[in-house]
């Protein structure tokens, strides 16, 4: 079983953002990183999947600049067998990143790999399922569930009211929701160990961005709120305001 | 709560490895979802939070400076900030694992025979069994050398009579780690759970490290094998070899109580408003909140020379103690400070900080009063023993 998980390094969600003085991004001088949560699933679940075979490898890989090291050896530490830097030091779009993973990872023949649902920093949801469409092979997003038999897959995914499920062959591209499982903390001897694990750096192929930051606002500061009253006295005006101002009931 | 922020006004952070950091960052989040959430009905309820001890083990928090039997074999800042992370979350996880780590397994690591490390190390390493350390006694703290806990030979089994007070983990322990005389040398004896005449007794009221089991352990013709003698340990340096180790430990780990203190003041400092404005925008809190700061970077310092003098083999007992003593000093008026900073909600817990207050008091009563630590500086300076 030949697993590969793509994680991605984003700001603590604890971390206050600044912008640079560029205004078009985000001042990292200061910030806090770890991995992206919904990535710690997907590590979690590839490193469940090589012990339920009792054989396999698992690979973990991320586009970053060469500090994103630090994540990649959590991971190591979590028990990933060796470790993939697609070193950038630009900042990249989307399809950017999902064309140097698609490089790395076509030639590679993995069963299954992995994403988180999406990443917490953009929010964008989309490079899973461009890996996909780039090395044409199926892919299914908020997996709740995985189970491997043979080379056949069966997924599960939360849905409205029940739990749908799929079922294909393998190899397939899937992203994990956070209800897949319970990320285990990294042990201390296997981050020392890590240190001897090798980490590949490898230049990706990115191509042309298709996408241009122009500039980054902060939202605008909300508006001072109202106390109408306190107690039960204020109920009814409460409902008022949220009927008739707020429109929201 | 809001999520916890280390202080780190140096960039202290730049002198660690990656994997120094690593390892702090993954203690800091193990507290955040398995002590912070428990620790405060521990402490109401006077008990230590067993059910984290495997997590411990597994995580390689156990005796984690040492080499082989299934320990991390990490460095000494490692360690360090991994005291400091577990004391921030309450200074009863960190004395759990300071005697676990400290006082059980490096005296057998280090005086104990190969049967006695096979036999204990790996376990206590997992977790799978507990130890405790018992130098104290009723009529002897500071001085343990006046000690009246003695051993005698009989036959193949050394027969003990005594009693120990103070003694952290005690009556959930499976070993303990007894000192007492054997034809007047101070020597160490492994005492298992259930040796004939071998009993403990919970101590009960205390206001402080509530969150840690003190126990009194009982030694009434008390027989164990002779293969539980420390065959390495001869005289009052094994057992202060040991206390270096965990002053050590201790160094470090009040750091992470002051952090916590300081956190929360400082957040409270903005966003409670008094006289129309944030109560931090007063000159008098600014200058508790720049004294906070200040000491915490200073002990901060002091820990990170002190580790790489211990990692190098130079550290001197001396030297600990001047870092024990400063530390929890400065660790316990940050939390006084703190407390006063709060107002009446610093004397509820709601807050860390009062909890933090009180178990500092304990700390800088154990493993060398504040006092005793002066007086071997004071010895250390002028060459004059003043203790007698
Ligand atoms: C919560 C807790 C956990 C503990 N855990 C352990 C443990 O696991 N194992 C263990 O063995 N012990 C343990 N101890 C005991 C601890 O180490 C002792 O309390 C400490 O050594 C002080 O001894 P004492 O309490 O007898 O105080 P005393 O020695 O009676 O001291 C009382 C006061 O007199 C001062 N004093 C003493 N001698 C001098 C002197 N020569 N000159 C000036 N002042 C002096 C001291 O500084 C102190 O202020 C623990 C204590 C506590 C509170
Ligand atoms: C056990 C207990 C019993 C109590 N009983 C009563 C009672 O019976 N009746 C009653 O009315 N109240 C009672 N109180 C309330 C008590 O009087 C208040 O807690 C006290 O006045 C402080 O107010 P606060 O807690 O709101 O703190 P805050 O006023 O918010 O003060 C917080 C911190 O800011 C500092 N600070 C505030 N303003 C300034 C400034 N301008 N410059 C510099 N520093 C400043 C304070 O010194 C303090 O360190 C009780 C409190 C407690 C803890």
């Amino acid at each position: 079983m030949k697993i590969a998980v793509c994680m991605k390094r984003v700001p603590d969600t604890a971390t206050r953002l600044t912008f640079a003085p560029d205004g078009q991004s985000i001042d990292t001088s200061e910030v806090q990183w770890v991995i992206s949560p919904y990535d710690e699933f997907a590590i979690e679940e590839a490193l469940r999947i090589r012990e339920r075979h009792g054989e396999g490898s698992v690979t973990v890989i991320t586009v970053g600049t060469e500090s994103s090291t630090k994540e990649l050896r959590q991971a190591l530490g979590m028990g990933v067998d060796d470790a993939v830097l697609a070193s950038s030091e630009e900042p990249l779009d989307p399809i950017q990143t999902a064309r140097a993973l698609a490089s790395i990872l076509e030639s590679r023949a993995d069963d299954v790999v992995l994403f988180g649902r999406q990443a917490v920093d953009s929010q964008g949801a989309q490079v899973g399922a461009l890996v996909a469409r780039l090395l044409d092979r199926p892919f299914v997003n908020d997996i709740a569930a995985i189970s491997i038999e043979g080379d056949q897959v069966r997924i599960e995914r939360e849905v409205e009211g029940g739990r749908e499920v799929i079922e294909g062959p393998l190899p397939i591209v899937v992203g994990a929701d956070k209800s897949l499982n319970d990320p285990r903390y990294p042990k201390l001897k296997e981050i020392m160990k890590a240190k001897k694990k090798p980490i590949e750096i490898v230049t990706p192929e990115t191509g042309a961005p298709a996408l241009e930051t122009i500039a980054l606002t902060p939202p605008p500061p909300r508006p001072e709120g109202r106390i109408v009253g306190e107690g039960p006295d204020a109920v009814e005006e409460l409902i008022r305001v949220l009927r008739e101002e707020a429109k929201v009931i | 709560m809001e999520q916890f922020e280390g202080s780190d006004f140096y960039n202290l952070d730049d002198l660690l490895t990656e994997e120094q950091r690593l390892i702090r960052d993954t203690v800091r989040e193990f507290v955040d979802d398995q002590v912070v959430p428990c620790i405060e009905d521990c402490f109401m309820t006077d008990r230590f939070p067993l059910q984290i001890i495997p997590t411990l083990g597994e995580l390689g928090l156990l005796g984690a400076n040492l080499n082989g039997y299934d320990c991390a074999g990490l460095d000494n800042i490692s360690y360090g900030l991994i005291m400091q992370e577990l004391e921030r979350g309450d200074s009863g996880v960190r004395s759990f694992v300071s005697v676990q780590g400290g006082l059980v397994m490096y005296p057998i690591h280090r005086y104990g025979s190969d049967e006695q490390k096979d036999k204990f190390l790996p376990q206590l390493a997992s977790g799978k069994m507990i130890g405790c350390f018992g130098l104290t006694e009723p009529d002897h703290g500071s001085d343990p050398s006046g000690m009246i806990t003695h051993a005698v030979e009989d036959g193949d089994e050394y027969v003990l009579n005594g009693n120990k007070m103070w003694i952290t983990n005690g009556c959930i322990s499976d070993v303990a780690v007894v000192w007492a005389k054997l034809d007047d040398r101070i020597r160490g004896f492994l005492v298992e759970k259930g040796s004939p005449g071998f009993t403990t007794t919970k101590q009960e009221k205390k206001f402080s490290l509530r969150a840690s089991t003190t126990s009194e352990l009982h030694f009434q013709d008390c027989r164990i094998p002779k293969a539980n003698l420390l065959p390495g340990a001869d005289g009052l340096a094994g057992p202060l070899t040991c206390l270096t180790q965990a002053r050590y430990g201790i160094a470090w780990g009040v750091v992470g109580s002051a952090m916590a203190c300081f956190d929360a003041a400082k957040k409270y400092s903005l966003s409670r408003i008094q006289f129309d404005r944030p109560i931090g925008g007063f000159q008098l809190v600014q200058a508790k909140l720049a004294e906070m700061l200040s000491e915490i970077t200073k002990a901060q310092l002091l820990c990170l020379r002190l580790a790489q003098l211990k990692d190098s083999g130079k550290m001197t007992a001396q030297q600990v103690s001047l870092s024990k003593r400063n530390n929890v000093y400065w660790a316990l008026e940050i939390a006084r400070s703190a407390r006063d900073l709060l107002g009446a909600n610093g004397v509820t817990h709601e807050y860390p900080v009062g909890r933090h207050m009180l178990n500092l008091e304990s700390v800088k009563t154990y493993e060398g009063t504040h006092d005793i630590h002066t007086l071997i500086l004071g010895h250390e300076i002028t060459g004059i023993p003043a203790y007698k």
